[in-house]
């Protein structure tokens, strides 16, 4: 019977629509996974290192003992945004003559070998290899490896099970703060505590048998649960939430953009993949910290300039680049409606416009460190609103690949094309090479003051410019309706 | 109001539809039969302009339909699910519709307090979102929101499809009320051949993408129809 299964599974796998992508999106998705693979086994392999010379004269595996329940609570952290037990696939087995036991084994059994898990193990078997090059027991380091592993299944199926609940993360994230608090305050000695039972996994190895119990236990609690509801009204029906409405009238302000406006905004709010992407950008507002708490980088580099770009245009690359696709799923229903095109392009470039200035807005703080950041932001941010914003918009028009609203945006690779990739080199790359060229040739400020005034410069022609961008899309609306009907692409 | 001249439709090697010339009188119901591949779809598809004519073309009320987009306005269309959008709820659809023809609420509302009986409570505050509705409600929607506007010309693409019986009566007296008056031409294609004799006065059926008969309904049409289709 599994072998039926496994045969189907790699059939799907081959067969799969995101396999049959562009070679240059193949080739760079492999080369990301390569490298994705190898920075993990460096950090493994160096992490024994690392913590020695941080901690020294301590045990780096006690160490490391000591923040392995850090280490299980982020992995289920992510794990609960990212990995699903994929249960709907199924469905065409439910009528057919299989055990449904056989059934949730296999679904279940399957996502023992997902990727997940092996993303730690990319770091603990090079650490424990290390580990027996530095003279520890091979019977003590093999076991506590074996132990390790239980502990990443473990975690997999514990996700499984607290995946039903929309507020699990929340305790999680809770769970995190709480540890560090306690520990901070000198409450609760929480890694004095993590490091004794997790350093005894190494010292005693018959005590792999307990991650081994737990991991087996959260197999058959979740082998429990399914096997009870693997039928079509449950856990394989369709959820339907109800609908939360709101007539968003204060959208009437802008005027006739407003009904475009309106179904932008429900869009972005009632969909999973648009709802990420905006948590993605906000979040994306911390990441100027990294560079300007790094202090390679002097405040009037063109770094910093590229951090400006780059969080307050956050929202324009990751939303703009999929206009018009994300509309594609009802795109031949406008094109045959009473819909001037210029207004559907007119309010997408107002709802990006308010993204860019709402994160100007929020990246004021970084003034903190001296107002060449405010500076810089400031002119990133009107050189996004009048040159970036026709920019991505006229890339759209490349854009014929079918997305599908309802995916999660992590990892989600659809509707992605050369043309994605592409972008990002007029969009961060210009500004940074205008700015670079003045500021070698003249000075700091006036390489500030030429993004300033290019942005509004495109932004005093942004009605010719849009004109120009409508025009090409009226051109290229037989070719986008028929990539946009295309599923899978 | 639509006249198709020379208009014929390629992919490749294979021709899909072949019109040397059809006209559509305003205020005539028109039906469309023919089996899969016929070319019904590719027809509609032409006439709103979603694919390109490989040659000829198309005139809707002196609007040459793929080079000017005058006759938006007075056409509506429903042709498949892909023309609803999935995460709204029927109002705020129905609604986002009517401002498209510039219609307000108040006129959206009182057009579909006509169709209460033909929702049949299955629509309108379900705090549903269109993506959740069954198929068949899924179409009612889509049906109704073709009439928001009053359009001159409305084309539905297997209206009856999916419709569960109580439906498709109310919905054939619905475009039967629809094209009394002879204001509006109702363009309709359907598999069912009971249905679409009943309700359009004027039957052409497509085969390869040609027309091969072109029929003013009678009561014989059914009887012909049947014949035609059995291959007899």
């Amino acid at each position: 019977m599994f072998r039926y299964f496994i045969n189907l599974q790699w059939k799907s796998f081959f067969r799969s629509a995101s396999l049959g992508k562009g070679l240059a999106l193949k080739v760079l998705m492999v080369f990301f996974a390569l490298y994705m693979m190898v920075s993990l086994i460096l950090a493994g392999s160096g992490l024994f290192f690392l913590l020695q010379k941080i901690f020294p004269g301590t045990d780096p595996l006690h160490k490391l003992s000591e923040f392995m329940p850090y280490w299980l609570i982020t992995e289920l952290f992510i794990r609960y945004f990212m990995q699903k037990l994929p249960v709907m696939e199924v469905k065409p087995f439910l009528a057919l003559p299989i055990k449904k036991s056989a059934i949730v084994h296999y679904i279940l059994g399957r996502s023992g070998i997902s990727f997940y898990n092996f993303m730690g193990l990319f770091i603990f078997v090079p650490f424990a290899i290390v580990l027996l090059t530095q003279g520890y027991p091979l019977l003590n380091v093999g076991f506590w490896l074996l132990a390790i592993a239980f502990l990443v299944l473990m975690v997999n199926y514990v996700n499984f099970i607290i995946n039903k609940s929309d507020k699990a993360f929340l305790i999680l994230a809770g769970l995190l703060i709480a540890f560090y608090a306690l520990e901070q305050f000198t409450i609760l000695p929480i890694t004095d505590y993590a490091g004794t039972i997790f350093y005894a996994l190494y010292e005693y190895e018959f005590l792999f048998t307990v991650p081994l119990f737990l991991s087996f236990l959260a197999y058959f609690f979740n082998y429990a649960y399914l096997r009870k509801r693997i039928f079509l009204d449950d856990s394989l029906g369709k959820r339907t939430k109800t609908a939360a409405t709101s007539d968003l009238a204060w959208t009437k302000h802008f005027g006739s953009i407003a009904p475009f406006l309106q179904l932008d905004l429900r869009m972005i709010w009632r969909n999973k993949r648009t709802k990420t992407q905006v948590f993605i950008s906000l979040a994306m507002i911390l990441y100027g910290l990294v560079f300007y708490t790094m202090g390679d980088f002097a405040l009037t580099s063109s770094m910093m300039v590229f951090v400006g770009i780059f969080i307050t245009g956050i929202f324009l690359t990751n939303f703009g680049q999929f206009v018009p696709a994300w509309d594609s799923a009802y795109y031949s229903m406008l094109m045959s409606q009473n819909i001037p095109l210029r207004k559907y392009l007119d309010s997408k470039a107002g709802l990006i416009s308010v993204s860019v200035v709402v994160m100007f807005l929020l990246s004021i703080p970084y003034v903190y460190f001296g107002w060449q950041a405010l500076a810089i932001n400031f002119s990133a941010a009107l050189y996004n609103l009048g040159i970036n914003i026709p920019m991505i918009l006229l890339f759209g028009s490349l854009n014929k690949k079918r997305i599908d609203l309802k995916k999660s945006a992590f990892s989600n690779m659809q509707g992605t094309g050369a043309a994605q990739f592409l972008v990002i080199i007029p969009l961060l790359g210009l500004p940074i090479l205008i700015f670079t060229l003045l500021k070698f040739l003249v000075s700091f400020e006036a390489g500030l003051l030429a993004l300033a005034v290019l942005g509004l410069l495109g932004f005093f022609l942004r009605n010719r410019l849009l004109d120009g961008i409508t025009e090409l899309y009226r051109k290229k609306k037989y070719g986008m309706i028929a990539g946009f009907k295309q599923q899978n692409s | 109001m639509i006249t198709a001249q020379k208009l014929t439709k390629r992919y490749g090697n294979q021709i899909v539809l072949n019109l040397e010339r059809l006209e559509i009188p305003k205020g005539q119901s028109f039906g469309l039969v023919g089996n899969n591949g016929a070319g019904k779809t590719t027809f509609f598809s032409l006439i709103l302009d979603l694919i390109s004519p490989t040659t000829g073309y198309i005139i809707n009320n002196d609007v040459r339909v793929d080079t000017s987009e005058a006759w938006k306005p007075f056409t509506a269309s429903f042709i498949d699910e892909t023309f609803l959008i999935g995460y709204l709820t029927p109002e705020e659809y129905f609604y986002f519709i009517g401002e498209l023809r510039n219609r307000n609420k108040a006129d959206v509302d009182m057009l579909l307090s006509q169709f209460e009986n033909f929702f049949h409570g299955e629509i309108l505050g379900q705090n549903k979102y269109l993506r959740d509705l069954s198929k068949g409600n899924q179409k009612k929607a889509g049906i109704v929101a073709s009439f928001i506007g009053d359009p001159e010309v409305v084309i539905l693409d297997e209206p009856f499809a999916n419709l569960d019986p109580t439906t498709q009566i109310r919905l054939k007296r619905i475009i039967k009320d629809l094209t009394d008056n002879r204001e509006i031409t109702v363009l309709i294609s359907s598999h069912d051949l009971i249905h679409v004799t009943e309700v359009c006065e004027r039957i052409v059926v497509l085969d390869k993408g040609e027309i091969v008969k072109d029929i003013q309904t009678s009561t014989e049409t059914l009887q012909e129809l049947e014949h035609f289709f059995a291959g007899e």
